[in-house]
């Protein structure tokens, strides 16, 4: 099961037939166990990574800190919760150290997503502190490199 | 007379490489997809790349002991005990060269006299025949059958004995079948060698590169260590080709003439490449592993792959190179390659440029994406279907 996943998290294209091959079981067997993942919600989402810069989009992506006082019975929870309800909110981890929440934010412009931060964020109970940076360029995501060269530079045939 | 009467007798005797025809007609054409390569479509991973750069930053940028880097042969001697339980003197056994092309150059000059034999068993690498035949020794083809999964035996090669002959040459995992051999076939090449008091050089570049077993070592088979000069180099595991790095481990007596020959003509292996050795002998172990697991995922679907569209294939168990038969489209292997580059653009290579025996079969390199594996096999299928 593990060998599918990391296959179809690298290249969520690849047909049952094709990972049947590899993989040396049946069609119906992957299918099934592909069924299973999803079940379980192991597997969440097929998405293409996609470089929209390149597509020609200017959205503003930013980085936001977030300090909370924590509620008793749920913790940072219901406020997360809050948070990540908001389209506009595309990430949103608990972290150790000097801040509580990361949340990474999209929008159409600097003013956009500031508004955002000022109008929604900031204002809900519990949150103490946002500091936010706004992301200039990405060199890598999820693993993979934004701008890599990879072409082929074998020789078309050789010994 | 011409420059071309000035040329020496036996270089002009040695035919060109089978493979530079179907290099040029692909080299011309746009949407190729290409199974004739051979070697890893991943570039060399990172930390060993980088382990050079620092190191020219540091300023190590000149000649090596001629035997190779301390180091580095230290890290390979420890490799073998490890992996296979067979030791060499790092001072006095191991020789790090050019590649495994220098190695082979340099062990067949090193022990052949003029007419001397070395059996060759074939289908096999292109250069086998050549640097005999350029070390003025004579190659003796012995055809490997394909009922046998192209493993020799001592019963096909027993006729080709000669009393001169001095040599036996096996590549396994095999350039171009992807057959191996396994234990109890190579005990009985090992008795061979021993009966006929033969050297066997055993060239285990692919070594690493062997799917559901373990490669086996000639030179770890019981009292084969010395009459062994094993050949093994970086290119294939550790997607190093261009490096230009290996290395020969034998008996004192064969390390030192060819270390002789070595440091006349080429004087140590570049420092650089020596350096990415070492880094690769010492953390560069998971990277392979994973880029092994990657081509046995590619082997199971170009396997399958040839099996539906009806071209038959012994299941290649090493290397990454596939050797189906083409017999059923009624072309010959050189005429089904050309047909094929023409008309679909894939490149693959005729098996008759590995050895006449490798007539009706045809190379394929699956050193290459999954998607491209399944097109080159859709644009196969779609050859055969509209060559009925």
């Amino acid at each position: 099961m593990k060998e599918i996943l990391e296959l179809l998290e690298h290249n969520a294209r690849l047909t049952t037939g094709e990972l049947a091959s590899m993989l040396q079981k049946s069609e119906y067997e992957i299918e099934k166990e592909i069924a299973v993942l999803e079940k379980e919600k192991i597997i969440l989402s097929y998405g293409a990574l996609i470089n929209w810069e390149k597509f020609g989009d200017d959205n503003v992506t930013a980085v936001i800190e977030i300090n909370l006082t924590p509620q008793r019975e749920v913790g940072f929870d219901a406020i997360a919760e809050r948070i990540y309800r908001f389209d506009e909110v595309r990430t949103v981890y608990l972290m150790s150290g000097n801040f509580d929440l990361l949340v990474i934010i999209e929008g159409k412009s600097l003013k956009d997503v500031a508004n955002f931060v000022a109008t929604r964020l900031a204002p809900i109970e519990g949150v103490t502190q946002t500091r936010s940076h706004f992301m200039l360029k990405a060199y890598k995501k999820d693993g993979v490199i934004m701008e890599d060269d990879d072409r082929d530079r074998r020789l078309v045939v050789a010994p | 007379m011409t420059w071309q009467d000035k040329l020496s007798t036996s270089v002009k005797s040695v035919a060109p490489s089978g493979i530079r025809r179907f290099f040029d007609i692909a080299a011309k054409m746009k949407d190729v997809i290409s199974l004739g390569v051979g070697e890893p479509d991943f570039v060399t991973p990172w930390p060993i790349r980088e382990s050079c750069v620092y190191g020219l930053e540091r300023g190590y940028t000149s000649y090596t002991a001629n035997r190779g880097m301390l180091k580095l042969r230290e890290e390979i001697a420890r490799h073998y005990v490890e992996k296979f339980n067979v030791s060499y003197d790092v001072d006095t056994e191991i020789l790090v060269t050019v590649g495994v092309s220098e190695a082979l150059d340099l062990a067949l000059r090193a022990i052949l006299n003029p007419g001397d034999e070395v059996l060759i068993p074939e289908p096999c690498y292109v250069s086998y025949q050549a640097c005999t035949f350029m070390a003025n020794g004579i190659p003796v083809s012995v055809p490997a059958k394909i009922e046998n999964e192209f493993r020799i035996t001592p019963e096909e090669l027993e006729p080709f004995i000669t009393p001169k002959t001095k040599a036996i040459l096996i590549g396994y995992p095999n350039n171009p079948t992807g057959a191996i051999m396994e234990r109890d076939d190579l005990l009985k090449i090992a008795n061979f060698a021993e009966a006929h008091d033969l050297i066997v050089i055993s060239d285990e570049i692919y070594g690493d590169l062997t799917y559901g077993g373990v490669h086996e070592c000639f030179a770890a088979l019981p009292k084969m260590r010395d009459r062994t000069i094993l050949l093994n180099g970086f290119s294939k595991a550790y997607a190093m080709t261009g490096w230009r790095i290996g290395y020969a481990l034998s008996n004192p007596d064969f390390i030192a003439a060819m270390t002789k020959i070595h440091q006349y003509t080429i004087l140590c292996a570049p420092i650089t490449a020596q350096m990415a050795a070492v880094e690769a002998l010492k953390r560069g172990e998971k990277y392979m592993k994973k880029m092994v697991a990657d081509y046995d995922r590619r082997r199971h679907l170009i396997y399958e792959g040839f099996k539906t569209i009806g071209l038959e294939s012994f299941e290649p168990r090493g290397a990454f190179y596939i050797f189906p038969n083409i017999e059923t489209s009624g072309f010959t292997s050189e005429a089904f390659a050309e047909k094929l580059i023409q008309t679909e653009h894939v490149a693959l290579v005729p098996g008759t440029a590995f050895g006449k025996c490798g007539a009706g079969h045809v190379r394929c390199s699956y050193a290459t994406s999954i998607d491209k594996i399944s097109e080159a096999l859709n644009r196969i299928e779609h050859f055969l279907k509209s060559h009925k």
